[in-house]
């Protein structure tokens, strides 16, 4: 069985033809993740027992000739900030070290509901917050393309997973560029959904009106089948809706397509190798009839400033839930209540948190409110209104995911701003609420570029359709 | 650059311990930060009312009432809290 090979679809009609069982399947991919991950360290947690009793479920039911779904007996991989019931979830801190999930999120609920088997839990910058896996209290995660290197982050354990064919497929979470730069620096498919698709209800909250759950893939065809999964309206989180997804599945034409080049995101700090892929990628879909169109999103060059000053108000507010009381990390002893806080927070949280928290402390409190988060909210209007009027032209938006490939571990370790400046082309499509997919289409050296396709509210079917007609281009 | 008081200030506001050694570092990376966060300055921008949302169409209203949960979440969730006796989880006094 040659696991990199492996799709959903394959595994789901091996298992029907009885090619293998999906309890010798689980022990492949066992075997992997024990031959490859001392070198990677895309997991935090094996979660082997869950893993051979859902296989063993799914036999069972192979065996009584049951129907079962597309998912059914498939290995994944999630993210160590989504809870799974019953199994540790540390979201990369030492403040959740000894954390056991108490309940399902709902994305795991509907995996399980569709018989999924789950290796274990993936690596993160703690709390998701970071672009390359580095911040996790735990262990640095290496690219499976070139070990000296980052996997991107915060999903890096995921993206990592999949591109080392650990897993078939991993859960992710975005809420600035999470699923779509690791996806981009390790070569596999990446999508964070609109805002709403997903629940995230049992997703750790860091910045509630940016975070999306979404799937990271070996393809396309893959990343949509895991979308359809986890997507729609969950009474436990009142900002998911009922999907009404636009452009089914009809055929592509690429005639028809109208296609957006933003200009300002082809300028000064973009690595010149990088560039030439995306056009050139770009290039090939013109040549089979799409309309390729120059546009421009004014708001730019402030979306970063306004991502952080957001996300870090919104984190500074959600962590209060960690104050050595409720669960987690205590240093309860001695002292008044005040004392609790402060040294189980102080010693829980890692130095990337705590400068977040401060940051979004400060730009929330009297005085600045005003000249920082209310202003961000105000651009922030300003980003999507930009998008709004891009989206009356053309049908989708078309950018590099990052500047840059995978950069090397501890390169951007000492200077915060400048491991910010790495999700410059992430962070407005969260701001305006967007769906996007990370599609690999070329490689600098050995290291994976992502084409980043950004589209209208909701049109995920478009996306995927147009990730598929260039996917089959861009495969030599 | 943020003065040492100001960032100490920050810090009990936010409810962490910070050693002088990371003190000294967060005047740095703040004042780093918050200098690029002053660029949105520059914006000619709309005053917006931030408890609106127009990405939710749907009205979201429900009840305000408390749903019950499973005996075994409930006991799961006491189980997670570091101090407690019996059903109960325990706090320090706050008067």
């Amino acid at each position: 069985m040659n696991l990199s090979e492996l799709t959903i679809a394959k595994i789901h009609s091996g298992l029907i033809g009885k090619k293998f069982s999906a309890l010798e399947l689980t022990k492949a991919y066992l075997d992997q993740i024990e031959k490859r991950d001392g070198s990677i360290s895309a997991f935090l947690n094996i979660t082997k027992d869950l893993a051979f009793s859902q296989a063993k479920e799914v036999d069972k039911e192979i065996s009584m000739k049951e129907k079962i779904s597309i998912l059914a007996g498939v290995p994944c991989a999630i993210k160590d900030n989504i809870l799974v019931k019953g199994i540790g979830c540390t979201s990369g801190s030492k403040i959740l070290e000894n954390y056991i999930a108490p309940y399902d999120a709902t994305v795991i609920k509907k995996l399980k509901k569709e018989s999924a088997v789950i290796l274990g839990k993936t690596n993160l910058d703690e709390f998701a917050m970071g672009s390359s896996t580095e911040n996790s209290a735990f262990e640095i995660t290496h690219n499976p393309n070139d070990l000296e290197r980052v996997p991107g982050g915060s999903s890096g354990g995921s993206a990592a997973a999949v591109a080392s064919a650990e897993c078939c497929y991993a859960l992710g979470s975005d809420t600035g560029g999470s699923i779509r730069q690791p996806a981009s620096f390790c070569g596999v498919v990446g999508l964070k959904p609109t805002y709403g698709a997903v629940s995230r209800y049992g997703l750790m909250s860091y910045a509630s009106s940016l975070d999306q759950i979404g799937p990271l893939a070996t393809n396309v065809e893959d990343t949509k089948i895991i979308f359809n999964a986890i997507s729609g309206k969950d009474e436990l989180d009142s900002t998911s809706v009922n999907l009404k997804l636009k452009a089914k599945s009809e055929k592509l034409k690429a005639n028809e397509l109208r296609i957006g080049i933003p200009k300002e995101y082809f300028v000064k700090g973009i690595d010149k190798e990088v560039e030439k892929i995306i056009k050139n990628t770009i290039k090939k879909v013109e040549e089979q009839g799409a309309k390729i169109e120059e546009i421009s999103l004014p708001h730019t060059e402030y979306a970063l400033a306004t991502y952080y000053i957001i996300a870090m108000s919104e984190a500074s507010a959600n962590f209060a839930r960690y104050d050595g009381i409720r669960y987690g990390f205590s240093k309860s002893s001695e002292g008044n209540l005040l004392d609790v806080y402060l040294k189980s927070r102080g010693q829980g949280f890692g130095p990337e948190v705590k400068r977040r928290i401060m940051l979004g402390t400060y730009t929330l409190s009297a005085g600045y409110y005003d000249a920082y988060y209310l202003k961000a909210q105000e651009v922030r209007n300003l980003i999507k209104e930009d998008f709004k009027n891009a989206f009356k032209k053309v049908d989708l938006i078309f950018t590099p995911v990052s500047p840059t490939t995978a950069f090397k571990i501890g390169e951007k370790t000492t200077d915060p701003l400048e491991m910010y400046l790495s999700d410059i082309y992430t962070v407005s499509i969260n701001l305006a609420t967007l769906p996007a997919l990370s599609l690999p289409c070329g490689r600098v050296k050995n290291l994976p570029v992502g084409l980043q396709i950004i589209g209208r509210p909701f049109e995920e079917n478009r996306i995927f359709n147009t990730a598929s007609f260039i996917e089959k281009l861009v495969i030599e | 650059m943020l003065s040492k008081e100001e960032v100490k200030k920050i810090a009990k506001l936010a409810r962490l311990e910070l050693s002088e050694k990371e003190i000294e570092k967060m005047r740095k990376d703040l004042s780093a930060v918050l200098d690029y966060f002053n660029s949105l300055k520059k914006v000619k921008s709309k005053a917006v009312n931030v408890d609106s949302s127009d990405n939710l169409s749907e009205g979201t209203m429900r009840i305000d009432e408390s749903k019950p949960q499973s005996a075994e979440v409930v006991e799961r969730l006491i189980e997670a809290a570091p101090d407690k006796k019996g059903k109960y989880i325990k706090v320090k006094a706050i008067l």
